[in-house]
């Protein structure tokens, strides 16, 4: 019998525990209903909707270009990558081509997001298992990041930068320099991370063969991004359907190998992700590179209220956090008919259940911290 | 394979069942009726040539006349997408669930069903996912109107 039957058939050792939605592992306000024996899960609910701002229905009531920053608030860690998202499916749904040093300029802030996204999941993940330096040191690097972002574009956490069109401002003067500064500082921080954490007995003991993810099963419950790679598939948006000009940048797309345990456990998942930070910078050095120096990044912003042609599109780019997905329909009118967000986070909670049970609920609390969620936008 | 390629399987497999192409959308897509649903879900998953294993994202939308329901669908065997789409009537909105094809579509059409009121035949748990339970009508139709007040609350 399930947990959402009326009448609860408990066993005699079994009891219901309640996790959350208050709780400093949920990553936000998630609650979990678990069904234990002892201390191990029998079962799990997630139930979620306790940040719910009904988000697509306000998106219904402004005009595409005022919609932005409501798109910034879906997954507040990785703010740019969802900008980017957003204005591309509202460029392709009109029809605008945007000039190649915008599409540089988007690659690079978010392949910024990207890394100060990651040290995030990185850091936190440490602290859910009881490592508490390691979330210290990659908030340490952030702190770069988000000065980077700073100085651009105003705002520190939610940006409206990448706006329909192009961008609210070009970058600012000296800004590559600092840029390349960054590049430069980052790479030995990795070694750090590894030699700190990555490799360390007690985290491995914790995290190898726990909660693992098959792939014919994450497939189907829709997981994408890191955790889908975690369990072996190599399926990366920017690498298989590529998007502001990703096609021409040399990357390798890091997936799980079970190198500790098991193909697809929480090790798997979390050292994907480390190894998109190293695949991060290689983009973003490349992308500094052949930055074209001249280039008016407003020159393809409407100048007049946007008013795509009737029809619809559902396009998706790869966050952070996995395949962020628009899908919008359009009336003719400057505001869109419909706006629905397809969140990376939203499927990987769905598929906790798969991971979960049989574990113990401490190991319930590595798993939920493997697949990297953000409330923001599960619940949008 | 090209979107017309699966139509012209489509038609083949299920002849009259399967309604109008339209080749020009951004997203090519089908319409079929509620009833052929199942049957249609099943056989682009199943089917080798076709192997649509991911089932990206499922929107519905409140037309003037109708609820539309998108399944929007990728293969990872073959690399290529198609769309399906379901129209629902706004006095009666039953569908066949697809959720013992494509586990993700639980969620999704626990949302369907919280935000648009399409109820979804054959679903294990067919409760309100972003709002509370006691939460009353559909937001994101358009004929919606936000209350004053949710117990107590102002709104």
């Amino acid at each position: 019998m399930k947990l959402q039957d009326d009448n609860i058939d408990l066993k005699s050792d079994e009891m219901i525990l309640n996790m959350g939605p208050q709780h400093p592992s949920t990553h936000g306000v998630l609650r979990l209903i678990l069904r234990t024996d002892g201390e191990v899960v029998n079962d799990v609910r997630p139930v979620i909707g306790y940040l719910h701002r009904c988000m697509e229905k306000h998106c219904e009531n402004v005009t595409y270009i005022t919609a932005v920053p409501y798109v910034d608030r879906l997954d507040y860690i990785a703010g740019m990558n969802n900008e980017l998202g957003y204005a591309l499916t509202v460029e392709k749904l009109a029809g605008i081509e945007v000039p190649e040093r915008v599409q540089y300029i988007r690659v690079i802030m978010a392949e910024l997001n990207r890394i100060a996204s990651h040290l995030i999941a990185i850091g936190t993940y440490a602290l859910d298992l009881g490592a508490v330096t390691l979330f210290l040191y990659t908030m340490r690097d952030r702190e770069r990041i988000i000065d980077l972002f700073e100085e651009v574009a105003g705002g520190r956490l939610l940006f409206n930068y990448i706006r329909v069109g192009g961008l609210a401002h070009d970058l600012t003067p000296g800004w590559v320099d600092k840029a390349n500064d960054f590049l430069e500082y980052f790479p030995p921080k990795i070694t750090e991370y590894n030699d700190l954490f990555t490799y360390q007995k007690i985290f491995i003991e914790r995290a190898a063969n726990v909660g693992v993810l098959h792939p014919d099963v994450a497939v189907s419950y829709g997981v994408t991004g890191p955790n889908l790679r975690g369990s072996g598939v190599a399926w990366d948006i920017r690498k298989d359907e590529p998007y502001s000009g990703y096609e021409k940048f040399d990357f390798e797309v890091p997936i799980g190998r079970g190198e500790m345990g098991t193909v697809g456990d929480c090790w798997d998942r979390y050292y994907v992700r480390l190894r998109e930070l190293e695949e991060s910078v290689k983009i973003l050095r490349q992308a500094i590179d052949q930055l074209p120096r001249e280039g008016d990044v407003q020159s393809a912003m409407p100048t007049k209220t946007l008013k795509p042609p009737k029809g619809d599109i559902y396009y998706r780019v790869e966050n952070p956090r996995g395949d962020l997905g628009f899908y919008i329909v359009s009336d003719g009118t400057p505001k869109p008919y419909r706006l629905k967000v397809r969140s990376p986070c939203f499927t990987a909670v769905s598929a906790i259940r798969e991971m979960a049970v049989g574990w113990m609920i401490a190991d319930l609390v590595a798993i939920l911290g493997s697949l990297d969620i953000v409330l923001g936008e599960v619940d949008r | 394979m090209e979107p017309s390629k699966i139509y012209e399987l489509l038609k083949k497999r299920f002849g009259e069942k399967v309604g109008e192409f339209d080749a020009e959308a951004i997203d090519p897509c089908v319409t079929v009726d509620t009833g052929s649903l199942p049957d249609l879900a099943r056989f682009l998953f199943e089917d080798e040539t076709l192997a649509f294993d991911s089932l990206m994202c499922l929107s519905a939308v409140d037309y003037p006349e109708t609820l539309l329901l998108v399944y929007s669908l990728h293969s990872l065997k073959n690399f290529h997408k198609f769309t399906v789409k379901v129209e629902v009537s706004k006095d009666s909105p039953r569908v066949p669930s697809v959720e013992s094809i494509w586990k993700t579509a639980n969620w999704h059409e626990r949302e369907a069903f919280d935000l648009f009121g399409v109820e979804f035949q054959d679903h294990p748990d067919l409760t309100r996912i972003l709002l509370p339970e006691d939460w009353e009508g559909y937001p994101l139709r358009k004929d919606y109107e936000t209350p004053d007040e949710y117990r107590g609350m102002d709104i």
